[in-house]
């Protein structure tokens, strides 16, 4: 094990502090069941686990269609742009060159070096928008706290729901994750 | 998880419709035909025209059925289980491609109107045209296109045939069977496509050549096919088959290689023109110069514009695919624009050089003619068998199929 004897951490003991709660569900029509409900119970802060994408679980929890293409479809856009204007200022600004009798500036030519920066643009875009959107990279989260919830990369299916939830409440919450029909609820701390 | 969908409620047999369908399309082929050909004789060119329209014609439909044809080999080597629910349609439009071969013999009178490699003092006194005479000459044309045809007609008649034998047995050796023939045949089917489109389109100019051909008329043909497929199954939805089975996750996925292969069309015509004007040979630009005068630069950029970014952001989002307000107006758009594409490659060694776009009735009348006659054997191939393959052993993932989001 690593060494925790540093002055500071000794010195502030650590309250853990609750975080929420993870209901667990063995099946897939459980946790899709249990995803539709919480959606219409109007929580806005919890999430859904699943050791494999589960087919029809974006529409069970309401969540829109991802922005991302438009972020994509914008970048690529620019790409072009920027091919076509980067050989502009090459070609027939900056360092004027006479290639094979064609005109300083001339469309045919540049195609090929837009095409790449627009396809080159939307990939990276596409990589990198997805860890914003998703708000990685993220090295610690509360659920990976809990030993119980290794199972969601195997064998279970969980819902999550955040404490800071404007519907969340300690009490009525548990029972009502049990009403759905989960057969664990973990308390998730922080 | 969805749940299969039960294939016995819907309707999936063509039967009387097909007939009706086939029906239609007898008469408008007979009399796209009788009109082309009246009008042929009637413009006193000793049927040039005539043959011009007819080749144009021919060329598009020859590549839907290629394209169907293609698209049906791929399924069986890449064991697809999305598609078996479309497949029966793409093998009844690969199973119509007998009454192309039909359709050729006419162009086989035409051979000296069309062809300039043709003549034989043509040739005696161009020593380019001497050297390719070995290739280039009537009883050798003849000759490939016959084995063309038994390559195109006998691959689908083989894929068919065990296709419909499995509705009866549900015997998965079957699938086993088309994937052999597949197999076997994909490659005989690149060359001979390849050399199709050389043999039709490329020597009409026969001092121009370019080694991409091939790819750019396959290109239009598969895209021509995915734009039809989506069209066919709406009216078929439309008239009450197959209405709960095919269902928007499968439009998006026509509407997704609808699109993919807009771009793959753009990719090939762009390759082979930039190739050209960059290297700026006289041996090659020719064909260019023919396009750059007249009507011709137009038509080219209606092409860019119509072939390729129209269709391209048009149903480039997720929910224009599923959204058949947009596929289908898009799809039968693809159809105008392969059609015209084909126009583009022929129509300009018409009169070479005048620059004259010349259309005319007789491009109507010869497309409705070989259409007609085309669709007739469609609607006949797809009437006299269920409109899906009833026992495949993957239609269950078919029945399943979900876009992933």
């Amino acid at each position: 094990m690593a060494d925790h004897s540093a002055p500071a951490a000794a010195a502030v003991p650590e309250v853990p502090v609750f975080w929420g709660y993870a209901a667990e569900f063995d099946s897939v029509t459980g946790v899709l069941h249990a995803a539709k409900e919480c959606r219409d119970a109007g929580f806005t802060r919890w999430d859904v686990l699943t050791p494999f994408p589960v087919h029809g679980l974006n529409d069970a929890m309401g969540l829109r269609n991802t922005r991302l293409p438009w972020f994509v479809f914008g970048m690529g856009a620019i790409g072009f742009l920027t091919g076509n204007l980067m050989q502009w200022w090459m070609n027939a600004v900056d360092y004027r060159l006479i290639v094979s009798g064609k005109p300083f500036w001339s469309l045919p030519a540049n195609i090929p070096v837009a095409f790449e920066l627009t396809i080159l643009f939307s990939a990276l875009s596409a990589f990198f928008g997805m860890w914003v959107l998703n708000g990685l990279p993220r090295h610690y989260h509360p659920t990976l706290t809990s030993r119980r919830l290794k199972h969601a990369t195997t064998d279970r299916f969980y819902v999550v729901v955040e404490a800071a939830d404007p519907r969340f409440d300690r009490a009525k919450t548990r029972e009502f994750l049990q009403s759905l029909g989960a057969s664990h609820v973990e308390e998730l701390e922080d | 998880m969805k749940h299969a969908y039960d294939l016995s409620r819907d309707n999936v047999q063509f039967g009387d419709l097909g007939r009706r369908w086939g029906t239609i399309a007898l008469a408008v082929g007979v009399l796209g035909t009788a009109a082309a050909a009246g009008l042929g004789f009637a413009a006193g060119d000793g049927g040039k025209r005539f043959f011009w329209a007819w080749l144009v014609a021919f060329a598009y439909f020859l590549a839907m059925g290629l394209g169907a044809l293609v698209w049906v080999m791929i399924q069986h080597m890449t064991r697809s289980g999305w598609s078996v629910l479309l497949r029966r349609i793409a093998e009844g439009i690969a199973g119509a491609l007998p009454m192309l071969a039909l359709l050729f013999v006419p162009l086989l009178f035409g051979l000296g109107e069309l062809y300039h490699w043709a003549h034989a003092d043509a040739v005696a006194h161009d020593p380019l045209l001497a050297k390719k005479a070995a290739y280039l000459n009537v009883p050798f044309f003849v000759a490939r296109w016959a084995i063309y045809f038994a390559v195109w007609c006998g691959t689908a008649w083989a894929l068919s045939r065990a296709s419909r034998a499995q509705d009866a047995s549900g015997d998965p050796a079957l699938t086993l069977r088309m994937q052999r023939v597949s197999y076997a045949m994909i490659v005989p089917f690149a060359v001979t496509l390849t050399f199709a489109a050389f043999d039709l389109l490329m020597s009409l100019d026969p001092h121009w050549f370019s080694s991409i051909f091939g790819v750019y008329y396959f290109a239009g043909a598969i895209w021509l096919f995915f734009a039809v497929m989506p069209v066919l199954v709406w009216r078929l939805q439309a008239n009450g088959r197959l209405t709960g089975a095919i269902t928007p996750d499968l439009y998006q996925e026509m509407g997704k290689l609808l699109f993919a292969f807009g771009v793959f069309w753009a990719y090939i015509a762009f390759s082979q023109f930039m190739l050209i004007w960059y290297a700026n040979l006289p041996e090659e630009t020719g064909w260019y110069l023919k396009r750059w005068n007249g009507g011709w630069p137009l038509v080219g950029l209606l092409l860019i514009l119509g072939h390729f970014f129209a269709p391209f952001l048009l149903i480039m989002s997720r929910a224009a695919k599923r959204n058949l307000r947009i596929l289908i107006p898009v799809a039968l758009w693809a159809m105008l624009m392969q059609w015209l594409d084909f126009y583009y490659i022929a129509m300009p060694e018409y009169e070479p050089g005048s620059g004259r776009v010349p259309l005319s009735l007789l491009d109507l009348a010869a497309f409705l003619g070989v259409g007609g006659l085309f669709f007739w054997m469609v609607s006949r191939n797809l009437a006299s068998a269920p409109l899906v393959p009833v026992d495949d052993p993957r239609l269950h993932e078919s029945l399943v199929f979900e876009e992933g989001v």
